[in-house]
């Protein structure tokens, strides 16, 4: 199972990378995104995916499932929401000012 | 008394959130900003003697004991970086009320300034990796705020580049936490420094402190610098002189924390890398601040420059030197902010930004002439000013360990930061001035306050060093023996 998911982040990862990696605004955003989910899956992984075990010490005598993973994973999900939203309102903006979404037609000061 | 410590953080972000209702009066919002400021340096201050008294202080969130829960911790180092932190931003405070322009005081100028400095604040006071991170994120999501308001062209191209650089950062900073979380199993600070100690740093643990080695590279301009000439031109001059003051100093505070604290035993490979990148960090700043044409170029390559310098300090990693960082640490905030506020009134005064056409500045307002010449001497660290006493500690740090091309390359950077500052000062300040008498621009009397309040800070870290001492001996007395840290968090958890 560990296996799997580590592949399946790798896919995220790569497909995070080639989305970032072009040119039109919206796809380098839909990437940041990608990656972030990706780094999710990882760290839940990490943590061990172990089921069925309870992760309160009071309930159960037998192996503990790890809490903290989730919890780690729900401040990033909130932090790259926050930073997602910002993104996108940018990104706005720069093709209102700027009439395109093309990262490579912004090239250059305003002076030259 | 502890939980004074929480104070540097929260008390920023309430005012934000009560100054967001506040919008349409902005004297209030002035007000009400430069007192939280002022409350929160003083907080640090008491703090400061504090920990001076009782050893480090800490507080642990909802009564979890450590390695459990989450906790601040104030050390020497962290609270006299957050002292300095909040005294930088009221001076940029003070000089933002009179430059700033209400288009910005109503778009919620000051609310984002205190969040940026409660992320500052956060960083340097937390005791918990991951803590870490999300003051880290605090701190950054303000910052993308004050780099993209405005709103003009330039602005919105380089915000986009330096929030998308920045996610990427903090997506790699969540890899290595995934994989710290992976090999040793604690977030903890002081447990992992204690696990490593434990197990010895075998090399897994080596590559995941070099991919933090790479994450606050690039939050510090440590050779991976490329962002931050392009984005640190374009926010307006107060904006300017914080992120030049705090963003980057952020990152060498975790640095200076993650190799002395969490992972000191594998020098070899680690500060070996740290001490090549510091290096090549200094050299490229000084070919960038050579051949720059324009003032903001010349003065963010010299941003580079300090980083290299300071980070020299903690490859070498004897007391000396490491005392000598966090006194150049404390300098380079002081004197970075200053140089950037002058810079940004060279500009606004003659509406030019290339040194060439700039000239007899110094003729109109010769005490803003001045002044300039003190930073010019303070960052090229000539004594009395507060440059000085750092360089020659790193200096002798660096000849007692041996260290000579690093010293070498140290030293001749700050002839190359004379060199690159004394052009601006005779082309723009010296010669026939191009503006006549009726035509000149005054300089607001709150920038001239904000600009002489510096100065003498600069003079003080300089001339009074002997009083910082003590606290900066202690700071380093900590990092150098992380038992003391480790036994301070733990003593009563384990």
């Amino acid at each position: 199972m560990e296996s799997l998911m580590v592949v399946l982040v790798g896919v995220l990862v790569s497909v995070g990378t080639y989305l970032i990696l072009s040119r039109n605004i919206i796809r380098i955003i839909l990437g940041t995104a990608v990656l972030s989910h990706a780094v999710h899956l990882l760290i839940l992984t990490v943590g061990g995916l172990k089921s069925g075990d309870v992760p309160i010490l009071a309930h159960s005598d037998g192996p503990f499932t790890d809490a903290l993973p989730q919890a780690l994973i729900l401040t990033a999900i909130v932090i790259s929401f926050a930073t997602t939203a910002l993104l996108l309102v940018l990104a706005y903006r720069m093709y209102k000012t700027n009439g395109t979404d093309d990262v490579s037609e912004l090239r250059g000061m305003p002076d030259e | 008394m502890n939980n004074v410590l929480v104070l540097p953080l929260i008390i920023p972000i309430i005012t934000a959130v009560i100054l967001v209702f506040l919008r349409d009066n902005i004297i209030l919002q002035r007000i009400i900003s430069l007192v939280t400021m002022v409350f929160v340096t003083s907080i640090s201050v008491i703090l400061l003697f504090a920990v001076q008294n009782e050893g480090i202080i800490k507080v642990d969130f909802g009564g979890w004991l450590p390695p459990f829960g989450i906790l601040f911790v104030a050390d020497s180092f962290s609270i006299l970086l957050v002292i300095i932190a909040s005294i930088v931003t009221i001076i940029c405070l003070i000089y933002a009320f009179s430059t700033i322009g209400s288009r910005h005081e109503r778009m919620f100028f000051y609310p984002f300034v205190l969040l940026l400095v409660a992320g500052v604040n956060g960083s340097f006071l937390t005791g918990d990796i991951f803590n870490l991170f999300v003051c880290f994120e605090v701190m950054l999501l303000a910052s993308y705020v004050l780099i993209a308001l405005g709103g003009e062209k330039v602005q919105l191209r380089e915000s986009f580049k330096y929030v998308l650089i920045n996610v990427v950062t903090s997506w790699i900073f969540l890899v290595s936490l995934a994989y710290l979380y992976g090999t040793l199993k604690t977030l903890n600070m002081a447990h992992i420094a204690q696990r490593v100690a434990e197990v010895g740093q075998d090399p897994l643990i080596t590559t995941v402190a070099i991919l933090f080695l790479v994450v606050f590279s690039i939050k510090a301009g440590l050779l991976l610098f490329f962002w931050l000439p392009g984005s640190y031109i374009v926010p307006p001059t107060a904006v300017q002189a914080l992120f030049a003051a705090l963003l980057t100093k952020v990152g060498v505070y975790a640095l200076i924390r993650t190799f002395m604290l969490m992972f000191p035993l594998n020098q070899e490979v680690t500060h070996t890398l740290i001490g090549i990148m510091a290096g090549l960090t200094i050299i490229a700043g000084c070919m960038g601040a050579l051949s720059g044409k324009d003032v903001y170029t010349i003065a963010t390559y010299n941003v580079v420059i300090g980083v290299g310098f300071i980070l020299i300090g903690l490859t070498i990693g004897t007391e000396t030197a490491i005392s000598g960082s966090i006194y150049y640490l404390i300098h380079d905030m002081l004197a970075k902010g200053l140089l950037f506020l002058l810079i940004g009134t060279m500009v606004y005064l003659t509406g030019e930004t290339v040194v060439k056409r700039m000239s007899g500045l110094i003729q109109h307002y010769p005490l803003f002439g001045w002044i300039y010449f003190i930073v010019l001497l303070t960052l090229t660290g000539i004594p009395p000013f507060s440059g000085f006493v750092g360089k020659i500690l790193i200096g002798q740090g660096a000849i007692e360990s041996g260290s000579f091309i690093l010293l070498a390359i140290g030293f001749a950077s700050s002839v190359i930061v004379l060199y690159s500052l004394l052009r601006i000062f005779l082309a723009s300040f010296f010669g026939e001035t191009t503006v006549s008498e009726e035509d000149k621009r005054p300089i607001p009397k709150g920038v001239m306050v904000s600009f002489i309040f510096m100065t003498l800070l600069i003079i003080y870290v300089g001339v009074g060093a002997e009083t910082l001492s003590i606290y900066v001996q202690d700071a380093a007395r900590t990092l150098i023996n992380p038992s003391i840290y480790i036994d301070a968090i733990l003593e009563e958890g384990m």
